[in-house]
């Protein structure tokens, strides 16, 4: 099984004009049973195709065409049209939002976020590669080309979560040539406020009966790995989790944002050893290297079973 | 700019001097390789290191009259 | 980006809070006048963006303007934090029966603002949250509905405050949530807020963060306030070598290859993409090297801008080698970069076989990619080797190995 997508789910690319939406449209298609892309939109592009996937003016031509509800939607337009883009989805009854567009500013995001929590929806992102089924069905540019994609992402037992999206795909390939597929991989997104957090998409992880093991990537700022802290010691969460922290040396420059917008060190919680420090409590194993992951994830594997 | 270390654009006589061929190439090519001059065809030589292999100026004109050359790749070209 | 206090209190005053009468001075000229304008006691406030004023003797009091001008003289000469200031800010002196705290941040956990007020203003908000946790209530707001004020009013009297000054208090708490979401604030922080002895109440302080991602449609404010485009308000100011990064970024709009931040090492990174290059700084650190730079390539940037950012690295005084490394591409590509890099080696007359320590980038195009590096010479990796693995080796060999073996 998978998180958040399967086979059966169709989205749209808002913005799938656009040179990157092109690729990731052709991309989308090609990766594994092929993404059912029941359309695209682009305001005034109304009856052209892009690699098949008729093109339309509003989300809700989408659905008419359709003719039933549509699960998703990528969205790619430029930062300041993201939010509109999104409300627009999000009202047209589409229930998975995933946000590839960066830069945008903190109260266009909490906005979305907010209607979607109104409408019951989900968002993924801003500043993500979006989800990959390994072998089923990618939903955004993760993992790139089918072919590239193919080599990186074999199906397993394993969870990714990342706040990297080029983290997603070196973490989930360094799995699979240990020989440790991937159920989903969410590449969550770089920015402070993002549509779902570490621990909002545990409770999925868990009631996916594929899924054995979490890994995640995590970064300095903010307060997302103390919120997954916090979560797994309240929950009791059968998923064993290693994670891996990257920018430790930012410690030692407060202040100044490396990586991505979300990234930067404003207060002693949002360090990379505090924050190291709060998954070790919750008993999370945090790796020195990325290679050491595979290892991590067996061995907990093993005394969970 | 040094000459093109990567990439060499040879486009055959006929080809080069034909000023719609050459209107058209300046406008597939996505990093302006090829510009059309008063003589037809020129090359943007500081350019050449950007081909990006795409191909696109060898299906724009007839079979074989481009080949783009790899020059890191000794015998490797692509022709249509 | 951080703004200065001059341009925070305009900020709030234009959101029609009552502040304090004051002036913005760069000179003791300036300073006198406005003193003699206040005619009263006056504070002297150096205009920094780091915090640490008042410890630095930033903050200076003066009972007339001649003592105002004789404190200006120092001030305006004394750098803290490693910044000169700006000018001084000439501020009247109060007098404060009271002193309160109004703020408004994000919750990136709760994805909402949460406004902040407390009864204990004047010292540091977090320290008064960790000892004294009853004298700051605090409530999020909505971004989609219009805030209104009985919510600024329900969290002021949550502590007790009632009477005339929850009238006075409510509308400024009101208008600083307001402003927060109009001017894409990430901090917006009143501190103290001072009840006077007239029963009024004034912002005595001011601190305002903006998101930089909002610049471009801020721009009105931002040019009301007199900042340019160029000031990059960052925790330090940027180095000539960075701004330099900055340059080979711009010159094309294919890709990124800057985020330059500038190290005292010797051995130059040319890496990306954001997590990845993270990732490897940390690496090379881990394994006892001492980078040049920081950096980060990505979304698949064009053999110029490779090669300007190379070159770049490459000339920057005491580095030997650079290592030219990133996580698994999927869009950037791998053939493009290592063009770039090697035509930046030979443009400066440098071997690329000498000159890159280790070309560790799998991923989209790699086959082409590995052809170039294989022609010139370069040492290279495909995905089998890890990025822990590829630093390691770009420090051993740019320290004869000894050091990098300790791990």
């Amino acid at each position: 099984m998978s998180i958040l997508i399967d086979e059966r789910t169709t989205f749209i690319v808002q913005g799938i004009t656009g040179r990157e939406a092109v690729n990731l449209t052709r991309e989308c298609l090609d990766y594994g049973k092929g993404a059912k892309i029941v359309g695209g939109v682009t305001p005034g592009r109304l009856g052209r195709d892009v690699h098949g996937v008729p093109v339309f003016d509003t989300v809700a031509q989408a659905v008419a065409h359709h003719g039933a509800a549509i699960d998703g939607s990528v969205v790619t337009v430029p930062p300041a049209f993201t939010k509109d883009a999104v409300f627009e989805a999000l009202e047209n009854g589409v229930k998975l939002v995933v946000i590839v567009t960066e830069r945008i500013p903190r109260g266009d995001v909490a906005q979305m976020v907010e209607l979607a929590g109104d409408r019951g929806a989900r968002i993924i992102g801003p500043n993500c590669l979006g989800i990959i089924v390994p072998d089923v069905i990618k939903m955004g540019g993760i993992g790139g080309p089918a072919k590239d994609a193919a080599k990186s992402y074999s199906s397993g037992p394993v969870g990714v979560i990342s706040r990297s999206g080029g983290m997603t795909t070196e973490m989930s390939s360094t799995l699979t040539a240990a020989g440790l597929g991937q159920s989903t991989a969410v590449s969550i997104g770089g920015d402070a406020i993002i549509g779902s957090s570490y621990a909002e998409l545990l409770p999925l992880f868990e009631a996916d009966s594929q899924t054995e093991a979490i890994v995640i990537y995590t970064e300095p700022g903010g307060r997302m790995e103390a919120e997954l802290a916090r979560y797994v010691l309240d929950s009791g969460s059968r998923l064993p989790i290693v994670a891996f922290m990257a920018g430790r040396f930012m410690d030692e420059m407060p202040g100044m944002s490396f990586g991505h917008a979300g990234t930067i060190v404003e207060g002693k919680e949002d360090t990379a050893s505090e924050k190291i420090a709060r998954l070790a409590e919750a008993g999370i194993v945090v790796a020195e290297e990325i290679s050491q992951i595979p290892e991590l994830v067996r061995g907990r594997i093993a005394t969970t079973v | 700019m040094s000459e093109a270390l990567f990439i060499d654009v040879r486009v055959d006589e006929p080809t080069s001097g034909d000023p719609g061929l050459a209107a058209k190439l300046e406008e597939v090519c996505p990093v302006d390789i090829f510009r059309a001059g008063p003589e037809g065809v020129e090359i943007v030589r500081e350019n050449l290191d950007e081909c990006v292999l795409c191909e696109l100026c060898i299906n724009a004109v007839p079979a074989g009259t481009i080949r783009v050359i790899k020059l890191y790749a000794p015998g490797e070209e692509l022709r249509a | 980006m951080r703004f200065f206090e001059y341009e925070s209190r305009a900020i709030v005053a234009k959101a029609g809070i009552p502040v304090t009468r004051h002036g913005f001075a760069t000179t003791v000229a300036e300073v006198s006048e406005l003193a003699e304008q206040i005619a009263g006691p006056v504070v002297i406030k150096s205009q920094v963006l780091s915090g640490g004023r008042m410890k630095a003797g930033g903050v200076q009091f003066a009972d007339t303007p001649a003592e105002a001008a004789g404190h200006a003289e120092q001030v305006l000469k004394l750098e803290i934090g490693g910044q000169m200031p700006r000018g001084v800010l000439v501020d009247s002196r109060a007098a404060v029966r009271h002193e309160y705290y109004a703020g408004v941040v994000w919750d990136g956990i709760r994805k909402l603002p949460v406004m902040l007020f407390s009864d204990m203003g004047g010292i540091d908000i977090e320290e008064v949250a960790e000892q004294q946790p009853e004298h700051v209530a605090r409530a999020h707001f909505s971004t989609l509905r219009p805030f209104s004020e009985w919510q600024a009013k329900q969290v002021i009297a949550s502590l007790g405050i009632s009477g005339t000054v929850l009238g006075r208090l409510t509308p400024i708490l009101t208008r600083l949530a307001r402003l927060f979401l109009a001017y894409d604030m990430t901090l917006a922080e009143i501190n103290p807020l001072g009840e006077l002895e007239d029963g009024s109440v004034v912002a005595l302080d001011a601190h305002m963060d903006m998101e930089n991602e909002a610049r471009p449609r801020q721009r009105e404010l931002l040019q009301e306030l007199g900042v340019g485009d160029e000031e990059t308000r960052q925790a330090r100011e940027p180095t000539p070598f960075e701004l330099a990064g900055e340059e080979v970024d711009a010159q094309d709009h294919r890709g990124v290859a800057g985020n330059v931040t500038e190290f005292d090492g010797n051995l130059g990174l040319v890496i990306g993409a954001g997590g990845g290059s993270l990732t490897l700084f940390d690496a090379v650190r881990a394994h006892g090297g001492n980078p040049a730079n920081y950096c980060e390539i990505g979304g698949n940037p064009s053999v110029r801008k490779a090669c300007g950012l190379a070159k770049l690295v490459l000339g920057k005084p005491g580095v030997d080698k650079i290592a030219v490394m990133m996580s698994i591409v999927s869009n950037t590509r791998v053939d493009i970069v290592a063009r770039g890099v090697i035509k930046a080696c030979l443009e400066l007359g440098l071997d690329p076989a000498e000159k890159i320590a280790i070309f560790r980038i799998p991923g989209a195009w790699e086959e082409e990619g590995f052809k170039i590096l294989e022609r010139y010479g370069v040492e290279y990796a495909d995905r089998s080797v890890s990025l822990h693995e590829a630093a390691r080796r770009a420090v051993e060999k740019i320290q004869g190995g000894e050091l990098a073996g300790a791990r």
